[in-house]
């Protein structure tokens, strides 16, 4: 029993300890990201790694999105006569949940993971201690314009994905009625508010931001080798998934407070 | 082969005073004394895990020791603000026993890096002149559009030290140069430390469990035993012992 109440005492410890960790990690984020030297150069660089990495599997995944949904929810509201409402329908699911939340988790798993085991990487054959004695802040020039990259580009890849979902959507209205593309639009637009569009974007950096932050803690404070290189880039995925979608709760309740 | 002889200059570059450092219930420094002065190769020796490496990357300030001082070219390191230890680092180099080259990038792009992070006058001429004097300094001219995975250990060992030097360092710090070489290699990595010494005025710490390495390029030994340095002198002086924490070293490496 005293074993037990030990171990759970040692769990209980270790969890704050990293709490702590995590605080100190993103204070020194903000501490270093707006003080000089500023990494534009850098930045860019992995704004396009970001976006060149997910762009492809977004394009895919958000166009069957749109094809899906559209499909799923014509039956329903053909049973109302109401289908003249798809594009509303599917434009306000793509832009309030459905383009954050699908590009927040493909960038968790192919951005994240990504950073997590280059990071991970070189913190274990000493890439980033080499870059610290050769006075070069590691701190600024991994971290800062990783998650930089991240909190800049998936709101941008997010209006991206809610585009090609409203395409994937329109394909497949067009199979079944003829439709013209801007009057789907016009319909989509019309049905949509501004807070619509501020909620997703301020969604949208906060996962990026999420995202980057995890990938980057978790390759910054890896260990034990290879097999550490690998819990990184797994527990970036994991635990930026699980962030994103405790994240996207809070958001829906707060837009939802604002909307009444 | 002769062994070194003492330099005569008395100048401290690195002045370590009862340095301690633990990790959890391991203390591994109990109170390291060590000086280094100008223009030597001071050779740390010790078994595994008694924190020789430690002791570098304290000096470098990677670590920071629990208690003692460390004064590296006349300032306390652990005294030192964020800017004051980047500035001082320009000053030191570190050569890493697995060479610690960026992977992502060409050789080219590994010796520009501390240029272009650090000197940010300088034109891409000059960058490329200094990036192949380096290069030319460690013979390895050849290998300058590969990327580290296409090297062997020994060419990616004279890299590491090329992308040090690259900052005309006043101080070089060398973890295990020649550890995991073949013979010749090691041979070879010895002579590139002792030209860099004579060709950049450096004065060095190499760690090394390597006495051929130690007796060619030390002007100085320095042997960490039980956490502290209990025997320092020339390699001669060192070994001139019947301490059984000692002569085990001399007789694998020169009987075995």
């Amino acid at each position: 029993m005293e074993v037990k109440n030990s171990r759970f005492s040692q769990k209980f410890n270790n969890m704050f300890l990293e709490i702590y960790r995590v605080h100190t990690f993103i204070i020194k984020f903000f501490k270093e990201a707006f003080s000089p030297p500023f990494e534009g150069k850098e930045i860019l660089k992995q704004c396009y790694q970001v976006g060149y990495k997910s762009l492809a599997l977004i394009s895919l995944t958000g166009f069957i999105t749109g094809i899906v949904f559209t499909k799923q929810s014509r039956p329903s509201l053909a049973e109302f006569g109401a289908t003249s409402w798809l594009p509303s329908l599917v434009g306000i699911a793509l832009l309030r949940t459905l383009a954050p939340l699908l590009t927040a988790l493909i960038s968790a798993g192919k951005v994240g993971s990504s950073i997590g085991a280059e990071l991970g990487s070189m913190k274990v054959t000493e890439q980033i201690d080499a870059m610290e004695v050769s006075a070069t802040n590691p701190f600024s020039y991994l971290v800062v314009t990783r998650v930089l990259a991240t909190t800049i580009t998936i709101p941008i890849l997010t209006f991206y994905t809610a585009f090609v979902g409203l395409l994937g959507g329109f394909l497949n209205v067009t199979l079944s009625e003829s439709a013209s593309f801007s009057a789907f639009v016009q319909s989509f637009l019309e049905s949509i508010t501004f807070l619509d569009v501020i909620a997703s974007t301020v969604k949208a950096i906060i996962f990026g931001f999420t995202i980057g932050m995890v990938g980057c803690y978790q390759g910054f404070n890896s260990t034990k080798g290879t097999e550490g290189v690998g819990k990184a880039a797994n527990s970036a995925v994991v635990i930026g998934m699980f962030l994103v979608f405790m994240e996207e709760v809070i958001a829906t309740q707060i837009t939802f407070m604002f909307r009444t | 082969m002769k062994a070194k002889s003492e330099t005569t200059s008395k100048e401290k570059v690195i002045a370590i005073k009862g340095v301690t450092k633990s990790f959890g219930d391991y203390q591994v420094l109990k109170g390291a004394d060590l000086n280094l002065y100008k223009g030597e190769n001071l050779v740390v020796l010790g078994r595994s895990g008694t924190g020789k490496s430690v002791l570098i990357k304290i000096i470098s300030g990677l670590l920071t020791q629990d208690s003692g001082t460390v004064n590296v070219l006349g300032k306390d390191v652990n005294q030192l603000k964020a800017k004051e230890l980047l500035e001082l680092r320009l000053r030191i180099g570190f050569s890493f026993q697995n060479s610690a080259l960026y992977d992502s990038m060409t050789i080219r792009q590994n010796l520009e890096f501390p240029l272009i992070r650090n000197k940010k006058k300088l034109t891409k001429a000059e960058i490329n002149n200094a990036v192949e004097t380096v290069l030319d300094a460690v013979g390895l001219m050849q290998t300058i559009n590969q990327m580290p995975s296409e090297l062997s250990g020994g060419q990616r060992k004279r890299i590491g030290i090329a992308r040090t030097l690259i900052l005309q360092p006043e101080i070089m710090l060398y973890d295990e140069p020649t550890a995991g070489l073949d013979p010749i290699t090691c041979l070879e990595i010895n002579s590139l430390i002792n030209e860099v010494q004579e060709r950049y005025k450096t004065s060095s710490i190499i760690i090394t469990h390597d006495l051929t390495c130690a007796k060619e390029v030390g002007n100085r030994i320095a042997m960490l035993l039980d956490g502290q340095f209990q025997r320092k002198g020339t390699f001669n002086e060192v070994f001139d012992t019947d301490d059984a924490r000692v002569t085990p070293f001399f007789e694998y490496n020169f009987i075995q």
